[in-house]
């Protein structure tokens, strides 16, 4: 704990506050999407390709608009008469990156229902309104669509070759986006390595899978000319935005509220079709009209994520010192690519993770497959370059035959460099510095959560000598944190003198409602309970960005401070009038403003509330507007660092390749921690995610592009019983780019584990020379290690 | 295709009657029909959990039975855990514990939780993971959930938390 920063703010930032969100949740009385149901509602569904790829033919819609109780059938066709397709740059990227960074983009715009051709397994032709979901499905079964297979483009190689068919012909070729940057020499640089190590790195496909699916109700009042949008989504603002332009609605007319949200770590964390399909059909049939992702369709459906091929080479001295990294990646993007650049543009940034290395260059080709669109998911890019550059760093070690935790400490920028300029530029285009922190002291209390290096490695040794096998497993990894453009939040004081807090920021069960509370209690110097927040509602703030990206503690406290700030100015002004005192004299206190060393003379908020109203007898001084409110916004200078050291100790089983996992650490920093409970829980939670991916999720595509893993029967979620004990260190490292010193902190824990594990195996296995370079680490291609080697 | 017969179902005590499909799902007559949507569905294929109810004292995956087949049957779901507002001593234990987070699993969880406190007497926590991995949390990675589980185990059966 952080002390000193903690007693400038008060009372309520760093204490582990119960959550305000947990009582309607744990009654059953939440309200997710799925909930709603509105009088008159009608329940949309949609047919979606079996095929990966394939042409258009006649859609006949006409036995499903015959089925009882069914009000509205539409093929591709009809919708793309009527809209435009999402624009393909949801996400910008800055000029500042762009300057930077060699970038060479054609991303696609993706049509709402396509009428010329499906992309993937699972992308809509054809969509039914009816009375009931029921319904709904049984008019699909009667839509005879014609589907003319195209050669599948089944995975990123494949769409690379020459000859290979095009998916979106009017680009001219299967590449997004070609990236490239260099620090130092680069690639030149290499040449003059004493040592020399190339590899390929593979992370496979696997995705957010929150239990809640997306959907979406929306109802139209024709009356008012207004759109009420609920979305399960993690940027309701977008949406928003999104709606506006396809029916060409003011964006003031359409508001878009995301109620209880299930769970989204990034899959929830852009714009889909039914977001905007769902809205137009209650403004075309005046009726409201819901949609309710089925699991299946989810996992069709819904943005997948990683899905990237390494080619690295690393150059280094006799004594494991780094001195050159080159990169060569593939991003399997699927048939759009909704957020653009953007998870290659993270993963481009973070390569060098905690080590001061001085050349390095990379290119990254985005290739568009029929596989379902990629997406950000819980580390967006970081666990995917983690992997390959935490996997290589072992390998410098075990080619020198060197600790890999040494190896780390030789090269990790020390705390005395802080801040440290990288020499790249961030996605947000500002050249990159690493704020502050301690990453060796982060390595060396994970480590000593295990027992300690020394200890660690004399148990292998007799563990070993009795024909077992125990390997250390090392991850470490920075993270920006906290990313532009900006954050909105608006407050205002209720005449009661209740604080009103609002903001852009989108929740998941992160526990927002409670943290920004914290905040705004201790800006305001009121109890907690005097504190009301709303979240995830457009018609409450004018713009907000969302909660993607570990970014809402740090841009929605600025936002909400920058609100308070200007209001408490105006409060402050009004207060010496009513007090008839010099605002120089004046305090907070109390839950109101008072004469600094005079306990009488105090106003409350409720005073001071009502003496800013416009109108008669009011207690404003001359100049000093009506009204205490504001909205305002923050725009952070640029991203804060968060890092982390993972270890974990596993054993493995030489029969059958078996994986248990004795414990893993992560000793992890986010700057101060504004209630640190939960923010334990963020970090869990991811850690168990990355466990999942490393180990156990999957999403299998066969060589025609057929996905296999369509149920939770065959994409494995963690259970209960296959977590392993897990220990989480907090260091507090405030940042220098914030009032509060906070980081962001909700994505870090998925990015080491699959690392980890492939680090643990390997050397556990290292008399074997074992080389595992891809996810998922499967038991088979362990126990395979073994057989017929000898030890 | 749409002939919809009358079911009456007693929930929390009280006893209900809507009317459903034949192929209608309980989880589906117990949200859409009787507005009881404290019970969650996440997957439609039995595997989730979430949305895990008790049938004649037995834990159900009410996407795996039909409404019709429920009719004249005894069904606690979450509405029915708290009483007149009081917090159920699970319901507490999750919160005191951090055993969630978005809470879309919870409603299943809490049921399957009282289902296997209520069932065994003797729970190690290794029981108790087994037991709770009946139902999938995303979020929370879980340890929240059975150390609530274990308390209220302990809390149940008489002894100071779970062997
Ligand atoms: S919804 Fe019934 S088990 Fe998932
Ligand atoms: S709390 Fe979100 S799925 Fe369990």
């Amino acid at each position: 704990m952080n002390d000193d920063v903690r007693k400038q703010t008060g009372g309520y930032i760093g204490q582990s506050v119960p959550r305000r969100e947990d009582r309607n949740l744990l009654l059953g009385q939440g309200e997710f999407v799925a909930d709603i149901q509105l009088p008159n509602m009608v329940h949309a569904a949609f047919a979606r390709s079996p095929l990966p790829h394939a042409t258009i033919g006649d859609v006949d819609t006409e036995a499903a608009r015959a089925v009882d109780g069914v009000c509205f059938v539409a093929s591709g066709a009809d919708v793309c008469a009527e809209l435009p397709p999402i624009n393909g740059m949801q996400v910008v990227t800055p000029q500042g990156w762009r300057d930077r960074v060699d970038t060479d983009i054609l991303i696609p715009d993706q049509p709402l229902v396509p009428e010329d051709k499906v992309r993937y397994v699972g992308e809509a032709f054809a969509l039914a309104v009816a009375d009931s979901r029921y319904i709904a499905e049984d008019a699909l079964e009667l839509i005879e669509a014609e589907l003319i297979p195209l050669p599948p483009l089944a995975e990123a190689e494949t769409a690379l070759a020459t000859g290979a068919v095009l998916i979106h012909e009017h680009l001219g070729r299967n590449v997004a986006a070609f990236l490239h940057t260099k620090k130092g020499d680069g690639a030149a640089a290499m040449d003059a390595c004493p040592n020399r190590l190339s590899r390929r790195f593979v992370h496979h496909r696997y995705a957010a899978m929150p239990m809640e699916t997306r959907g979406v109700v929306a109802e139209y009042d024709g009356r008012t000319d207004t759109l009420t949008v609920w979305s399960s989504t993690q940027i309701v603002h977008w949406v928003r935005r999104e709606i506006s332009t396809a029916l060409d609605m003011p964006e003031e007319r359409i508001r878009c509220i995301a109620p209880d949200v299930g769970g989204g770590f990034g899959g929830k964390g852009h714009v889909y079709p039914e977001d905007i399909l769902v809205a137009w059909l209650a403004k075309k049939l005046d009726r409201p009209v819901k949609w309710v992702e089925d699991r299946h369709e989810h996992i069709l459906n819904a943005a997948h994520s990683r899905d990237n091929i390494y080619d690295v080479e690393i150059g280094f001295d006799d004594d494991g010192r780094i001195l050159a990294v080159t990169s060569s990646f593939l991003v399997d993007s699927g048939a759009y690519t909704p957020v653009g650049a953007g998870i290659a543009g993270n993963s481009i940034a973070h390569m060098l993770g905690p080590y001061d290395i001085p050349h390095y260059e990379t290119d990254c080709k985005i290739v568009l497959t029929n596989r379902t669109p990629n997406a950000p998911y819980r580390g967006a890019g970081r666990p995917e370059v983690g992997f390959a550059m935490e996997r290589a760093v072992d390998l410098v070690a075990n080619h020198l035959d060197l600790d890999p935790a040494k190896v780390r400490f030789r090269n990790m920028i020390p705390a005395d460099a802080m801040p440290y300029e990288v020499g790249l530029t961030y996605r947000d285009g500002v050249p990159m510095v690493y704020d502050s922190g301690d990453y060796p002291e982060a390595l060396n209390r994970a480590l000593d959560a295990l027992g300690g290096l020394d200890d660690i490695r004399a148990r292998q040794k007799t563990a070993l000598a009795e024909g077992k096998y125990l390997g250390l497993g090392i991850g470490c990894y920075v993270e920006g944190t906290g990313v532009g453009p900006f954050e909105g939040a608006s407050v205002k004081i209720d005449s009661t003198g209740k604080i009103m807090v609002a903001a852009g920021a989108c929740p998941q069960g992160q526990g927002h409602e409670t943290v920004f509370a914290q905040f705004a209690a201790d800006m305001w110097q009121v109890p907690i309970e005097d504190v009301f927040v709303t979240v995830a509602d457009t018609g409450q703030v004018t713009q907000g960005y969302g909660t993607i990206a570990s970014r809402s503690t740090v841009t929605a406290s600025g936002a909400i401070k920058i609100a308070s700030d200007t209001v408490q100015e105006k409060a402050f002004a009004i207060a010496a009038n009513m007090l008839e005192a010099g605002e120089t004299d004046l305090e907070m206190r109390d839950s109101g403003i008072g004469v600094k060393g005079v306990p009488d003379m105090h106003v409350t908020w409720r005073d001071i509330a009502r003496a800013a109203k416009p109108g008669w007898d009011n207690q404003r001084p001359d100049g000093v507007e009506a009204g205490l409110e504001s909205t305002s916004y923050y725009e952070p200078p640029t991203v804060t660092w968060a890092y982390a050291a993972n270890v974990a100790l596993v054993w493995i089983d030489p029969e059958t390749g078996q994986i248990d996992i004795e414990k893993y650490v992560e000793v992890h920093d986010a700057g101060l921690l504004v209630n640190p409970s939960l923010a334990d829980g963020q970090v869990k939670g991811g850690l168990v995610q990355g466990l999942g991916g490393g180990l156990l999720e999957e999403l299998a595509y066969d060589d025609q592009g057929q996905l296999l893993t369509g149920s939770l029967a065959d994409y494995l979620l963690p259970t209960a019983s296959d977590v392993p004990p897990i220990e989480v260190v907090h260091m507090e490292t405030p940042s220098p780019l914030n009032a509060f010193g906070v980081k962001g902190l909700g994505e870090g824990g998925a990015i080491a584990p699959p690392v980890v594990i492939a680090n643990a195996v390997c050397d556990a296995l290292r008399p074997f020379k074992a080389e595992l370079n891809s996810t998922p680490v499967r038991w088979g291609d362990v126990a395979n290690f073994f057989d017929g080697a000898t030890a | 295709m749409t002939d919809r017969t009358s079911v009456t179902i007693t929930v929390n005590g009280i006893s209900l009657t809507g009317l459903a499909e034949p192929r209608m799902l309980l989880a589906d007559f117990l949200r859409d029909e009787l507005r009881l949507t404290g019970t969650h569905v996440g997957c439609e294929h039995g595997v989730c959990g979430a949305c895990t109810v008790i049938v004649d004292g037995v834990a159900v995956r009410s996407c795996l039975m039909f409404a019709v087949q429920a009719d004249g049957a005894e069904i606690r779901t979450i509405e029915g855990l708290a009483t007149d507002g009081e917090m159920h001593p699970l319901q507490k234990l999750f919160a005191k514990h951090r055993a969630l987070q978005c809470g879309f699993c919870t409603p299943g969880m809490l049921m399957t939780a009282i289902d296997l406190v209520d069932s065994t007497d003797d729970l190690t926590e290794e029981d108790i993971r087994v037991g709770m991995s009946a139902a999938l949390c995303r979020c929370t990675g879980y340890e929240g959930i059975v150390n609530a589980v274990a308390e209220y185990a302990g809390k149940v059966h008489g002894k100071e938390g779970v062997r």
